[in-house]
């Protein structure tokens, strides 16, 4: 079949089972735009800004586990997407991001809107093309959504000058990939499961270290499963929340830098970390030299850059992990249960000791009960989303997660104004579920016209603004740290936010008391349109426990007994 | 970093195409590894090139170059050298009034001879161990250079 370079992106999106597109329509992409008019093969969802457009197709692809797509225009169509790009390749979310480019006659001649979108995108994606002959297209485009959902999943961009989508080529999708160069590990080494198992039998103190890639590989039933069998008890990244449930009896917690007194215990004592899916962050491990400092370390992972990259490991097993979880299941029964059961009483003592809590106050609703008490009015009925700062951490603290595609969060290069457009995108995938964005008077500025998005396409997210006229983590850095010199962090100076909401044809609430809140999410659950709940909460709370920046986690700062107001 | 640090000769196949320089020598600017010198060219009858790049780092360092490497999607191998045979290649100009026997015999003692002459200059090539090279720049010193290039190294696994 003869068509067009921009049909040929139609079709091949339609061929790769596409069903949403998040864009922003311009010059160099406008071919591409015509062949969207015409077809009914896919809802094509306008944003209001390139950058919410790459966050809204992280969330659909984290809620869905479906590759997300966003579509843009050269120049600063595509540098404002950018930063969409790099949160995806941080938090290895499978993306094509699709963009125009000035005509390959004016590649090079500093044409109007031309950047150079591929040099640009190299370090933030885990792969790119420009594609310079519309004979290429199918099979770049078909190799673009193999490599964004393949190995460690990642974002991929596609560069289009705007002649190639005006080409007409011959189109055929029914290809072979050729990718002798790329060929994704992931099967584990037998061998060396073998190994890791043996020495999870002789551990004393072992942890699981459960990792974002865990949700990626949708393996969290497995791992359930796993830690069941074993009773080892288990720790949560951030990024991993709701890979076990929040009631789990062997769940310990979040760890990190915001983690649980018990968590950073556990894992300071622990004899063997068993680390699934997850990559040694520094804000999980605190002081490296001090992590886990007397345990073996078996890490699993697909990508085999992330293994020993910042702690060494004893038991490396390159694979997926839910193919390894599932292997190792196998051979659970050499594992003893029982063999733990002190282990797991010191780790419960640690709670106890210092149990994940916060104290209320009378005048102002604390932060942290709104987030809990959403946990208790929606459950495992909401999605939840976050945007970057106390609120953030708050919601991982404190949300009751059931299970995993729960939460979604920027959690590698901590984006403040992902929340908004990434809830939005959560919602499209997920409409049956209710779609809240926890945020702060902070980063809810940074992507609010989303709030035209949100109303025109009917996709009614509730955006909680924990509102303390703070940007409210820097803050609290400049209390601990910088002797309370709170340098350009004072948000006294602010928007009405229940005007600005309604001003977009929103809904807007603000709350003062605990009452309030209840009725204002009751009612905006019920009215089903896009809302904004200012919650004003206590200034000054900070986010505790807390591990200082480059700290060991034993050497937490913890909440303070009888908090002074 | 405190581990110490060690010179590595890494080689990598990479696939023909556009921009796949780019993403070697952006790996190693973003993630802050060194480059001292990098030779390219194609792989007769194939559609892939190597590199050989000549880095330094910590064995930490260098494993993570090695798999951050790999990792690019156009790359098919990547030679962490253990056992290698390595040589490099130099070029030097020497006004034609120095002593040209002394050059001529310098120049044999590390695989090379004079390859042009000219009016005014004549040019010396050289093929060695790059230690060696160091050694030949070194001597040549007296003899006026106008101007050195070096190839930087290609290496082969025994």
């Amino acid at each position: 079949m003869q068509i067009s370079g921009a049909q040929m992106v139609i079709e091949a999106l339609i061929a790769e089972g596409v069903t949403t597109v998040f864009g922003y329509p311009g010059g160099a992409i406008m071919n591409v735009y015509d062949e969207i008019y015409k077809q009914d093969g896919f809802e094509h969802i306008l944003t209001r800004h390139e950058q919410a457009a790459v966050h809204a197709a992280e969330g659909y692809s984290k809620a869905s586990g479906k590759v997300g797509v966003a579509m843009i225009t050269s120049g600063p169509g595509f540098t404002n997407a950018v930063t969409g790009l790099a949160d995806a390749y941080m938090d290895s979310i499978p993306l094509v991001v699709i963009s125009g480019q000035v005509p390959m006659s004016l590649i090079g001649t500093d044409a109007f809107q031309e950047i150079d979108a591929v040099g640009i995108s190299r370090s933030c994606t885990k792969h790119n093309y420009l594609v310079t002959d519309a004979k290429d297209l199918p099979r770049i485009l078909k190799e673009a959504f193999y490599i964004a959902a393949s190995g460690r999943p990642g974002p991929v961009h596609v560069d289009i000058p705007k002649d190639v989508t005006a080409q007409i080529e011959e189109f055929n999708y029914d290809i072979e990939l050729d990718l002798e160069t790329y060929k994704p590990h992931v099967k584990g080494n037998p061998r060396q499961i073998k190994k890791a198992i043996e020495a999870i039998s002789k551990a004393k103190r072992p942890v699981f270290y459960l990792g974002g890639g865990i949700i990626n590989a949708n393996a969290a039933y497995e791992v359930r499963d796993l830690v069941h069998r074993t009773g080892i008890p288990a720790v949560e990244t951030f990024m991993a929340r709701g890979v076990l449930p929040h009631d789990d009896e062997l769940l310990i917690g979040m760890l990190g830098m915001h983690g649980s007194y018990a968590s950073n215990m556990a894992m300071s004592e622990t004899d063997l970390v068993i680390a699934l899916g997850a990559r040694f962050d520094d804000r999980v491990t605190g002081k490296l030299s001090e992590f886990a400092k007397n345990a073996g370390v078996i890490h699993v992972d697909i990508d085999p850059a992330s293994i020993s990259k910042l702690v060494n490991a004893d038991f490396p097993i390159v694979g997926d992990v839910k193919n390894v979880v599932v292997d190792m299941l196998e051979q659970a029964d050499r594992i003893n249960s029982n063999h733990y059961e002190s282990w797991r009483e010191t780790v419960s003592n640690f709670d106890e000791l210092h149990p994940l809590t916060f104290h209320e106050d009378s005048d102002r609703i604390k932060p942290q009960w709104v987030v809990k008490r959403v946990g208790e009015l929606l459950g495992d009925n909401a999605n939840i989303s976050t945007d970057v700062g106390q609120h953030q951490m708050w919601a991982g603290q404190f949300y009751p997660f059931t299970r995993p595609r729960q939460f979604i969060s920027s959690g590698g290069l901590g984006t403040m104004g992902f929340g908004f457009p990434a809830a939005m995108g959560v919602k499209s995938a997920s409409p049956e579920k209710t779609s809240i964005n926890f945020t702060g008077d902070g980063s809810i500025l940074m992507n609010c016209q989303e709030l035209m998005t949100a109303v025109e396409k009917k996709l009614p997210v509730i955006n909680i603004i924990l509102n303390n006229n703070y940007l409210g983590m820097v803050r609290q850095w400049q209390t601990l740290f910088y002797d309370k010199r709170h340098s350009e962090t004072d948000l006294s100076v602010q928007p009405d936010f229940v005007k600005l909401a309604e001003a977009f044809g929103g809904i807007g609430y603000r709350v003062n008391t605990k009452e309030e809140f209840d009725a204002a999410l009751k009612d905006a659950v019920e009215k089903d349109i896009v809302a904004f709940i200012e919650v004003i909460v206590h200034r000054l709370e900070n986010v505790m426990p807390m591990v200082p920046s480059g700290g060991s986690l034993f050497n937490m700062m913890l909440l303070e007994k009888k908090e002074t107001k | 970093m405190t581990e110490n640090s060690e010179r590595r000769v890494v080689s990598v196949i990479v696939r023909n195409e556009a921009s796949v320089l780019s993403r070697i020598t952006d790996l190693f600017s973003g993630r802050g590894y060194n480059i001292t010198s990098l030779t390219v060219a194609p792989i007769p009858e194939s559609r892939y090139s190597r590199l050989t790049i000549v880095t330094s780092g910590s064995v930490r360092v260098i494993e993570q170059i090695t798999k951050q490497l790999h990792k690019l999607i156009p790359v098919l191998r990547v030679y962490e050298h253990a056992d290698l045979v390595e040589k490099e290649m130099a070029m030097v100009k020497f006004p034609i009034t120095e002593n040209l026997s002394d050059i001529s015999t310098l120049c044999e003692a590390y695989n090379g001879k004079i390859v042009n002459v000219g009016e005014n200059i004549i040019i010396a090539m050289v093929a060695d161990e790059p230690k060696r090279i160091d050694n030949f720049l070194a001597v040549i010193k007296r003899y006026n250079p106008k101007e050195i290039v070096r190839s930087g190294s290609v290496a082969l696994e025994r």
